[in-house]
């Protein structure tokens, strides 16, 4: 009877990872695996090696690296001054952070676009106080400002949620046995948010990677990183089977991350024990 | 309390059932004669019209949208039955139509087709003689847009004037892999539906000395940059200047003097449309003169029809004979060209 119960209510979760994970996967599997005749062939895979694409990756690894360190460096002091701020003000700071995300994250981006655009309205109001202007839209420095932007909340959340769940009593021992501020940083609250850090590192990391929309809206078509090359095998050249290839060498860098994730989180717990 | 909410939860499943009920009472009075299937470029014709063809004509009208007409191809390909009829450009009803996937058109059940001006109809020679299986719904050409304030009118009348230092970082080239070529050709005499890979490799050449001065590369995008004057020149299609100089009069555009992409995007029938009636239906409508003049307003898209004539007579949307005779439209060259202008385009976007 209760294995019944079980079946039935895990039936939902199967059909989402079936339709959602399972059938997707085995797709692009096929189309990056054969030729457009339908032949088997690993030239897809291999072609990340050849032409411009390892340059693509280059710098989506570059600029995914530098979005993923700048909100590591905003989140973590954040984190620390909600986990010591009173309750009411917390609740507040953390609305604050996750009321952007109601909106669709491709209008979000979009403002950013109208917002750096040379005639935008920041220009429009450093001109007014005959100031320098701001030259940054089509660059690879806006593509940052825009993964920040959109993947700092993501960063925020985990490393938030860690640091709230460790035990006050243990700081206040530390100080109660002689440890400066930088020995109880160093030795404590580094230590036992690493699991948020990690799963904040992975969430911004990722999506960065691949991203193609932040780099053709913020990038002006002149920041060209791998998932652009992707999606216009895709939309363009009409070449799934060389998109669907590059695609699947994409989810090693996954794969990698959630192995990370698994390797920390376990010695995150053993740490909180 | 719990009571209450199992109250308002009744309330509320009667409120769906009841508007369920009435919907379907509606869908059924209005579709009265059957489903016409349609698939569009996104915002290609005036919403308003879909009803007034429902009204007019009794179909129920079902609308699907789609960016690119690289993305509708598979989805005609993999089931010709969706649709009952579908909007594409020039290569892509090439295309279709070598793939067995368009249907003729009856004449008989599109009198409107009368309506459609000369001038075009001999567009159609390249992809789709004597108008088998499409008729025209807008057409145009490419052009340089630019900004009276900022750039003199007497120094734009070429390709090789993109080409130019003094605009550094004031022109939009088009984010399209065969407009760009298209452009080097004109300036190299070769033409845009070479496969000559020489040939794609010299005008990649060409663009790349250009690429420091670009400030953007942008397809819609651009009108909404030069309407706010954040470039001064931008590779743009006829369509947009009209709807532009409404916003901002300071702008122009010229069609330069090597000649340069005429377009045309058409109606067509899948060739298992399952409902080809309503299909001529609405290709006959779109051909109407009224339902015409509606979409040109909506759109400032030269739409070719007699009944609209004196109404598209702005030089934007009438190039020379002279320039068209030097145009070329864009043909679909077949996956192995595909690929040579991808792997060049990559090149053009990844190098500095």
């Amino acid at each position: 009877m209760n294995r019944n119960i079980k079946r039935i209510f895990s039936g939902p979760f199967l059909a989402f990872i079936l339709c959602g994970t399972i059938i997707p996967m085995v797709v692009i599997a096929f189309y990056g695996l054969t030729d457009r005749s339908g032949a088997f062939t690993v030239d897809n895979i291999f072609a990340i090696v050849t032409g411009d694409h390892p340059q693509a990756l280059g710098l989506s690894l570059l600029l995914a690296f530098i979005s993923t360190i700048i909100c590591l460096i905003i989140a973590f002091p954040l984190g620390l001054i909600l986990k010591d701020s009173n309750l009411g003000k917390k609740g507040f700071m953390i609305f604050v952070f996750i009321l952007p995300m109601w909106m669709n994250f491709l209008l979000r981006t979009m403002a950013w676009q109208v917002l750096l655009e040379r005639n935008g309205v920041i220009n429009l109001i450093l001109k007014s106080l005959e100031l320098p202007l701001l030259d940054i839209i089509n660059t690879p420095t806006a593509v940052v400002l825009g993964m920040v932007y959109d993947y700092l909340p993501f960063m925020v959340l985990p490393i938030y949620n860690a640091m709230i769940k460790i035990d006050n009593s243990l700081i206040e021992a530390a100080y109660d046995l002689g440890a400066s501020k930088a020995t109880v940083l160093k030795r404590i609250i580094v230590p036992l948010s690493v699991p948020g850090i990690v799963s904040g590192i992975t969430m911004v990391f990722v999506p960065s990677l691949t991203t193609f929309a932040i780099s053709t809206m913020l990038g002006g078509g002149k920041v060209n990183l791998i998932g652009n090359i992707i999606e216009q095998e895709f939309t363009v050249s009409s070449n799934w089977n060389l998109g669907a290839g590059l695609s699947l060498v994409m989810m090693v860098f996954i794969v990698i991350s959630m192995i990370m994730i698994e390797k920390f989180d376990r010695e995150g717990e053993g740490n909180m024990l | 309390m719990k009571k209450r909410a199992v109250k308002v939860f009744a309330l509320m499943l009667i409120f769906v059932m009841i508007t369920g009920l009435m919907a379907g009472c509606g869908g059924s009075k209005k579709g009265s004669k059957g489903e016409v299937y349609v698939y569009c470029f996104g915002d290609y014709f005036d919403p308003d019209l879909e009803y007034e063809f429902e009204e007019q004509t009794g179909y129920d009208v079902i609308i699907d949208y789609f960016d690119t007409n690289e993305e509708l191809f598979p989805v005609i390909k993999n089931d010709t039955a969706k649709y009952d009829v579908i909007c594409a450009s020039d290569y892509m009803i090439a295309k279709l139509i070598e793939n067995d996937l368009l249907g003729e058109i009856n004449y008989d059940n599109v009198p409107n087709a009368a309506n459609i001006t000369d001038n075009v109809k001999s567009f159609f020679q390249d992809f789709d003689p004597d108008m088998k299986h499409s008729v025209p719904h807008t057409w145009g050409t490419y052009g340089i847009m630019y900004n009276k304030t900022m750039v003199k009118a007497e120094d734009i009348d070429s390709w090789t004037d993109l080409w130019d230092e003094k605009y550094k970082d004031q022109i939009i080239m088009p984010d399209s892999v065969r407009e760009m070529y298209m452009i080097a050709g004109k300036i190299l005499g070769y033409s845009m539906n070479t496969t000559d890979e020489n040939q794609i490799k010299e005008m990649t050449d060409l663009l790349l000395k250009q690429k420091s001065l670009v400030y953007k590369l942008a397809n819609d995008s651009a009108r909404d940059l030069m309407i706010g004057e954040s470039a001064a020149l931008a590779v743009i299609t006829s369509g947009e200047v009209l709807y532009s100089q409404e916003l901002n009069e300071n702008i122009d555009f010229v069609v330069p003097k090597e000649g340069t992409e005429v377009w045309t995007d058409c109606w067509a029938i899948t060739s298992n449309a399952a409902n080809k009636e309503g299909a001529e239906a609405w290709i006959n409508f779109m051909l109407d003169g009224k339902v015409a003049a509606t979409n040109f307003e909506y759109l400032t898209y030269a739409i070719p029809n007699k009944e609209i004539a004196d109404m598209t007579t702005a030089d934007v949307l009438n190039p020379s004979q002279d320039i068209l005779a030097k145009s070329e439209t864009l043909m679909n060259l077949g996956s192995e060209a595909d690929d040579l202008y991808s792997k060049y385009w990559k090149n053009y976007k990844a190098k500095k």
